[in-house]
């Protein structure tokens, strides 16, 4: 009998398999039990049964809160995107090499401050009676404070800050990759400046944008904290409700199906960037 | 019974998971001798109030913090049988603990219900069929607390100020939806303690409309500093627990209970039915229940409250931040909260959802 040797590559993604399997695919298979037995009256798990499923499509603030959380995420990843690119294009292609690591030193620098005290700051700063209106009532600008604070921008504004940094880095290490002269070839064959970068940098970068916009999808449509703090209940994200599942009634089954859609719409993010997401061209 | 909330066939994976992980997080590390396990809410963890017990009884009280009785379920789904022996709890959670055969009855003869006003030893909140398993510790409301320094309090004594269109911006809410649900169904003359689906529409308009003359809906942290920062002047569901405390540093904040009603919080002490120690379980609820418990509770760092014992040993100027004198009136006026059952919790939420969706 011949016996045929495991490929050498499956013996060397076991680890990875077998740390994918224990921390991700049991907990998501877990959490998926959970969320097919709810509730009973006595508050017991029933049984199986898709009725909290259900029950979340039924409810139309619920399916609002999903669409809110998506359209939050859509647009902190295209805001965090626009404003990171030309920031890490200077960093990777203006400032001289000696100071590109002071510069995303510079760039990272509010990483090292924790996000629930970040998030805070930017509510002392853009409360009522916070630096932001209380400079603008001084200059006369305003005659009364301006509602920056409790509402769905500042959840965006919140975000936009964080992940602006974020995505500084992924696309910083896209451009850095990239050979200076491919570009210079395009200009010895007469493109333009912009007519270069449109057609060899930003091709070429578009891995680190999408590993940030991936990234920034992950953490920000799962996110309790910024909403919780700067968004004033003004509308209600899905982590939001989830967490009112757990708060208040323990309602595990509930909170699970909620979460797994979660996970759902993480993976359809993940499909639709599969083709870009190439960490080893960061 | 408690453990077939946990036992569910397909829960017993989960389950088995949980326990390796829970048990070493959260669980007492030994249940010593002479140890009492509680959990509690933050305003049980002074050391001043817990040192004369454990000092009078040669014993360590051993807390863990919740914030509520779901942080408590979580807690109790990941340790053994045993491993805690007192919780503390809103009351309204009485019966559904009892009935998951998680509280221990206890014997009424224990404690001082003769200077416990009748309203606040109510049996809908303490017992199940005529059998006690809590004793109320402490209440409070969830009314409104206000800035006296830019509105009234004549103006606050009418429950419909916060939606009054000359107060929009400088109003907060405070974002647990059941005192909130009830404070609007009593701004709508409904009975606050029979809320039906039926009143649903009716309640959903009147709360949108207090969201809309709101700066913000929060949680308790977001709307205290709001009101104490001067970003609102008004907050929606605070009391006692938001002013009283810092009287001394915020004079002009205060609270009322409107003329048409509030709406009251109360907690309570239990000891679980698989605690290996309920005699000492007993000992400290009377100690928190005696005088000086009372007012070292009631004064607590974390958050302050009416203590339940009348008898409590607080100053003048204490009972003077809390409206001793006007307690009789407000628990007279104020209803408790909603008796709650899984299915009427989903409901809320639901509406409550649809009022932070809605413009």
């Amino acid at each position: 009998m011949i016996r045929r040797k495991p490929p050498a590559g499956l013996l060397f993604a076991l680890p990875a398999l077998a740390w994918i399997g224990l921390f991700f695919l049991i907990p998501v298979l877990i959490m998926a039990g959970y969320s097919l037995h709810p509730l009973t009256d006595a508050g017991t798990p029933g049984p199986l049964s898709i009725a909290d499923y259900a029950a979340f499509f039924a409810e139309p603030a619920y399916v609002q809160a999903l669409a809110d959380s998506v359209i939050t995420t859509i647009v902190v990843v295209i805001a965090s995107t626009l404003l990171a690119y030309p920031f890490a294009w200077c960093i990777a292609c203006v400032v001289p090499k000696p100071y590109q690591r002071i510069a995303l030193i510079a760039a990272i620098l509010p990483f090292w401050t924790s996000y629930v005290v970040r998030s805070y700051a930017w509510l002392l700063a853009l409360s009522p009676v916070g630096a932001v209106n209380k400079t603008l009532l001084a200059l006369h600008i305003v005659s009364h404070p301006v509602m920056f604070a409790y509402n769905p921008q500042a959840t965006e504004f919140g975000f936009v800050h964080f992940f602006l940094m974020l995505n500084t880095l992924t696309i910083y290490a896209s451009l850095a990759q990239i050979n200076p002269r491919y570009e210079l070839a395009a200009r010895d064959l007469g493109a333009s400046a912009w007519r270069g970068f449109l057609t060899i940098t930003l091709p070429l970068s578009i891995p680190g944008v999408a590993v940030g916009a991936f990234l920034t999808i992950v953490l920000c449509i799962g996110d309790y904290v910024t909403p919780q703090i700067l968004g004033g209940f003004r509308e209600l994200l899905l982590p939001q409700l989830i967490m009112m599942q757990i708060q208040r009634q323990l309602d595990l089954p509930m909170a699970s199906a909620m979460s797994l859609l979660l996970t759902v719409l993480v993976a359809l993010a993940y499909l639709s960037l599969q083709r870009w997401l190439r960490m080893a061209r960061l | 019974m408690a453990s077939s909330r946990f036992a569910h066939p397909s829960r017993r994976l989960p389950a088995l998971l949980l326990l390796g992980l829970g048990v070493a997080l959260a669980a007492p590390q030994a249940k010593a001798a002479g140890t009492l396990n509680v959990l509690t809410w933050c305003d049980h963890e002074d050391p001043t109030l817990l040192q004369p017990f454990e000092a009078a009884n040669g014993v360590k009280v051993n807390f863990k913090d919740i914030g509520s009785t779901a942080d408590a379920l979580a807690i109790l789904g990941q340790s053994k049988p045993g491993d805690w022996d007192v919780i503390v709890l809103d009351e309204t959670d009485t019966g559904r603990l009892e009935r998951m055969g998680l509280l221990a009855p206890l014997d009424r003869a224990d404690y001082p219900f003769a200077t416990i006003p009748a309203a606040i030893a109510n049996p809908k909140l303490t017992s199940v069929d005529g059998t006690l398993y809590t004793v109320p510790e402490k209440f409070g409301y969830n009314t409104v607390a206000f800035n006296t320094s830019a509105v009234s309090p004549t103006a606050m004594a009418n429950i419909q100020a916060p939606w009054d269109p000359k107060y929009k911006g400088r109003v907060a809410v405070y974002d647990y939806y059941v005192p909130e649900i009830q404070y609007a169904a009593l701004a709508l003359g409904m009975n606050p303690d029979k809320i039906t689906p039926a009143e649903f529409p009716a309640l959903k308009t009147k709360l949108l409309a207090l969201k809309a003359n709101a700066a913000m809906v929060g949680d308790v942290t977001t709307v205290q500093q709001a009101l104490t920062t001067g970003a609102v002047d008004i907050l929606v569901g605070g009391g006692e627990w938001v002013t009283a405390g810092i009287q001394a540093d915020s004079p002009n904040l205060t609270y009322t209970i409107p003329s048409q009603g509030g709406i009251r919080w109360q907690q309570g002490l239990g000891i679980f039915a698989a605690s290996k120690d309920k005699p000492l379980g007993v000992k400290f609820i009377q100690y928190i229940l005696s005088p000086v418990g009372q007012a070292k509770l009631a004064t607590s760092s974390c958050y302050w409250g009416m203590p339940a014992n009348t008898q409590a040993a607080l100053t003048p100027a204490q009972k003077a931040d809390l409206r001793w004198d006007n307690q009789p009136t407000y628990i007279k006026d104020s209803y408790p909260y909603i008796q709650m059952t899984p299915t009427l919790d989903k409901q809320l939420q639901a509406l409550w959802a649809e009022v932070m969706q809605g413009k």
